[in-house]
């Protein structure tokens, strides 16, 4: 394994007097399988590192990186973020993050038997699985990809206020796409297992996931424009959680772009409601010890039984703010700066499974997937639009398939109208975490 | 620095390209290839009145596949030295397991197609010419009308040069130089707060700014923030909508686009299988995807496979005539490769991708259009949208729309999205204007952006589903 921070502290080393420097370094390998009617599709062999440098001087921010792990070329990157700072805007608020000593939590994110495990088991994995779900129905027309993927990321931030930190994590899953078929009705459904190690993974539920997500939506039809109960699957619950806790970014707030500005001790949601972003949880895969500055990360509560209770910060934001950074940093990867974003956020489960809620709704629509989330929802206005799929809900039980509609609302009354938050926690790839959940007086549009 | 010019990319010596090959070859394997990347860019972003942050970045690196039958091996390297790319061509050769694959000799010969000449590139203005752009579009913005509470703007380029050799001896190389702006403005009033964008993106240098004013871009910006502050929620239903021109591209490049894309076609994962010769547009409709189209955001010299584009035309008067491929899958129906290659870098491999893509103009006039239109939408503005290929089933934005009535454009709406299905939207347009517009983008493929453009001429579509939260 490569010396990041032995890396990052050489850079460092080259910061002058009058300027705070971070030095960002990343590094990760990537194994990607994919298979096709029972033979390897692709198979790749990835490994991606570079360095990104940040230079604060006189009040002005300028970044660059490289993609690579090279000494000289990591000094040069400084070297034209600091020419880059000379152009920005001297702003009082620019400056890195200083240790606030908060304790990070200690977690175990490396899982050691990631890097033994053979390539012709990772294949044997895409291989099965695409077996199962072929031979899961009759009605499977097609598996369109089977994947396997695996890998590991290592980082290190140094920085000129003293922070000096280094994590790694490995993580793993398996995807499958199918194509169910039935005279000349088509429709996809996709299943997958996350891990951090291949024993982690559920190749069963995967597979099972992707025939009846696809097999139940057969026969499909539009449905009757309607104001009914809408109950989202786990992962579009997801979706919507990640969708919301842009809205709830301090920089979105402090820059008079957020719907929640101001509301902090309000109630914005029914009193069951309770959302956190809690990063120090082993079992969320958007676990981390640090934040993307190298501060501590810690579980910051963001609506607590419907009233509004937090924003997430970056150092950046939070001085705008006039407020301390909650740890909540993010980026993507070496070629960016910070941003704020959630990284572990999960609403406070309920008592019903998602069986228990279509029971009680009698009356509504479950929602199993949701498409068009980046081009109908403005985390501005609150204003919600989504294409959707999936079951009718009829006197408690799961009715006729449907698809081609969408649902709608605004984010405000979506918090306002839950009515069950399920207890069915899934912890899934990504910021969020799914959970069944019902919203009544939702517009859908169909014929 | 001197401008962007015709000289070779010399990345990687070509002897040293064939040794390379050889090697990736050396274990078995029908077909090799190394793309080798050079990608400079710099970006600059102003939020709040204040310009936060200069941005610039470099990346080299080489990506060698390897296609053993219908496998392929690919690994990629920051090292382009020959040990880092004997490595990686080792690791990419991994797939040809059966061995015995002998000498395999290549000898490479340059291609030379016409390489696009960049008047003023990225490199030739000073950083603070960049930044004085930004400045000017948040005045220009803000001085549109005092609802205006907050601007963003952010302004990119990028110079990425590529070499691109294959084992069947071809040499090909390209420098793109791309730049792109955008702006988005929030407005506030009574109801709440509204957002407008707008963006400039084309294939050129910083001279694209001489044609496209950004004051103009964040101008259009701010209007239409402050025009939706009177907005009303979309209604929901179905509805005739009219597409303005240039605001509806992405509507085709979703809705039957991707599914015209070989990958899918010969998984049998796009409703458009099988169906070459079949009528499946209304009467009118020509749909092209052309790489060689002027300087719009999608165009291309070369493909990331080493291959010119060219004009494809994809349906012809409702008639579907072509799918668009690129290497592996033209190989595999023994035919050519229509240029559709294309990867978002060198860590990724290439697949069918749309350059730009486009409905050619019909006959009507726009605004009879308009006045045939007792009651629906029309869209100004659309923005992302998705698309199942398997289903043709998608979904778009629209960001700037209003409502039709008797013939006239009526009272603006909120964002909301409108659904529908490729083949079925595309049975349904019933109308063509004489005008046409393209508009830059960038689309989403297996995880890799890659830029396209899109173009329409004003059209109607006779319904379509409006998924607002207002009764009809």
């Amino acid at each position: 394994m490569a010396d990041l921070l032995g890396l990052a502290r050489q850079v460092l080393e080259q910061a002058k007097a009058d300027e705070e420097v971070e030095v960002y370094v990343a590094h990760g390998r990537e194994t990607s399988i994919r298979v096709f009617e029972g033979e390897i599709e692709e198979l790749t062999t990835a490994e991606s590192a570079g360095v990104g440098v940040r230079v604060i001087s006189g009040g002005r921010q300028g970044f660059s990186y490289v993609g690579a792990l090279e000494p000289t070329a990591a000094a040069e990157a400084l070297v034209e973020a600091r020419d880059n700072a000379r152009f920005a805007t001297t702003d009082e608020y620019a400056g890195l993050a200083s240790p606030d000593g908060v304790e990070p939590p200690v977690l175990d994110l490396w899982r050691e038997d990631l890097a033994s495990f053979p390539t012709d088991d990772k294949v044997g994995l895409a291989l099965e699985l695409e077996r199962r779900v072929r031979d899961g129905d009759s009605r499977i027309r097609q598996v369109v990809s089977s994947d396997y993927v695996d890998g590991y990321g290592e980082t290190a931030i140094a920085t000129s206020r003293g922070i000096e930190v280094s994590s790694r994590q490995t993580g793993c899953y398996l995807f499958v796409h199918a194509v169910a078929g039935d005279g000349d009705d088509t429709q996809t459904g996709f299943g997958y297992s996350v891990g951090r190690s291949p024993v982690d993974l559920d190749l069963e539920a995967a597979a099972t996931d992707a025939v009846d997500r696809a097999t139940r939506l057969l026969g499909a039809k539009k449905a009757k424009s309607a104001r009914l109960t809408a109950v989202l699957d786990r992962r579009v619950t997801a979706t919507l959680l990640g969708i919301l806790s842009g809205t709830l970014s301090g920089e979105e707030v402090v820059k008079g772009r957020s719907l929640f500005a101001g509301r902090i001790g309000e109630k914005v949601g029914v009193d069951g409601l309770t959302l956190v972003d809690d990063p120090t949880n082993p079992l969320a895969y958007g676990a981390s010890e640090h934040d993307a500055e190298g501060l501590a990360c810690r579980r910051n509560s963001l609506i607590s039984g419907g009233e509004l209770t937090g924003f997430l910060y970056n150092t950046y934001a939070a001085r705008l703010a006039g407020t301390a950074s909650t740890g909540s940093a993010v980026r993507g990867g070496f070629r960016t700066t910070p941003g704020v974003g959630a990284q572990a956020l999960s609403l406070e489960p309920g008592t019903q499974d998602q069986t228990e809620i279509i029971a009680q709704v009698g009356d509504g629509f479950l929602v199993q997937s949701i498409t068009g989330v980046h081009s109908g929802v403005n985390r501005v206005s609150g204003d919600f639009s989504v294409g959707a799929e999936g079951l009718m809900i009829r006197s408690g039980e799961l009715a006729e398939p449907v698809r081609e509609v969408t649902i709608a609302s605004t984010i405000q009354r979506m918090l306002q109208h839950v009515v069950a938050v399920g207890s069915d926690i899934e912890w899934l790839p990504g910021a969020a975490t799914g959970v069944t959940l019902a919203i009544d007086d939702v517009a859908l549009s169909g014929s | 620095m001197a401008p962007a010019d015709s000289s070779p990319v010399d990345l990687v010596e070509a002897p040293v390209l064939e040794r390379v090959l050889h090697q990736a070859l050396r274990r078995g394997g029908d077909f090799a290839e190394v793309f080798v990347e050079d990608r400079s860019s710099s970006s600059i972003f102003l939020d709040d009145r204040k310009v936060e942050e200069l941005s610039s970045g470099r990346d080299r690196g080489a990506g060698i596949r390897v296609v053993v039958g219908e496998t392929t091996g690919f690994a990629h390297t920051a090292d382009l030295s020959e040990t880092g790319l004997l490595n990686a061509a080792e690791a990419a050769a991994a797939v040809a397991r059966e061995g015995g694959g002998g000498v395999h000799e290549v000898a490479l010969s340059r291609q030379q197609p016409q390489r696009r000449q960049v008047t003023t590139p990225p490199n030739a203005v000073s950083k603070s010419d960049k930044v004085d752009l930004l400045l000017r579009a948040d005045e220009s913005s803000r001085s549109a009308g005092a609802a205006v509470v907050q601007v963003s703007a952010g302004y990119g380029d990028s110079r990425r040069r590529i070499l691109v050799a294959n084992s069947e001896g071809l040499l090909a190389d390209d420098d793109r130089v791309r730049t792109r702006f955008f702006v988005t403005c929030v407005a506030s009033g009574d109801g709440g707060m509204q957002t407008g964008s707008e963006s400039i993106a084309y294939t050129l240098g910083f001279d694209m700014f001489d044609d496209h004013p950004v004051e103009e871009a964040a101008k259009k910006a701010a209007d239409r923030a402050i025009t939706k502050l009177k907005a009303r929620p979309a209604p929901s239903g179905v509805l005739p909508v009219v597409l303005k021109r240039g605001s509806g591209g992405f509507l085709f490049h979703e809705a039957c686009g991707h599914g015209l894309e070989a990958d899918h076609i010969l998984k049998d994962s796009s409703v458009y299988t099988g169906r070459v010769g079949q009528m499946v547009a209304s009467p009118g409709v020509t749909l092209v995807d052309d790489g060689t189209f002027g300087a719009n955001w999608g165009a291309l010299v070369i493909d990331d496979e080493g291959r010119p584009t060219q004009r494809n035309v994809l349906i012809q008067d409702g008639v579907l005539t072509e799918y668009m491929w690129d290497y592996l899958r033209a190989r595999k129906e023994g035919r050519a490769s229509s240029g559709n290659g294309r990867r978002q870098s060198y860590e990724d491999l290439p697949m069918v991708r749309m350059t730009n893509t486009y409905l050619l103009a019909g006959e009507e006039d726009p605004d009879e259009i308009l006045a045939q239109t007792p009651k629906g939408i029309y869209v100004a503005q659309l923005g992302g949208g998705q698309v199942n290929t398997a289903t043709g089933d998608f979904v778009f934005g629209m960001t700037e729309a209003y409502l039709v009535e008797n013939g006239r454009i009526a009272e603006p709406l909120r964002n909301a999205n409108l659904i529908g299905n490729g083949p079925d939207v595309l049975s349904k347009i019933d109308a063509i204007g004489n005008d046409f517009e393209m508009s830059p983008g960038t689309c989403g493929k297996d995880g890799q952006n890659v830029p396209v453009g899109c173009g329409q001429p004003t059209m109607r579509v006779s319904g379509i589903t409006i998924g607002g939260t207002a009764s009809g």
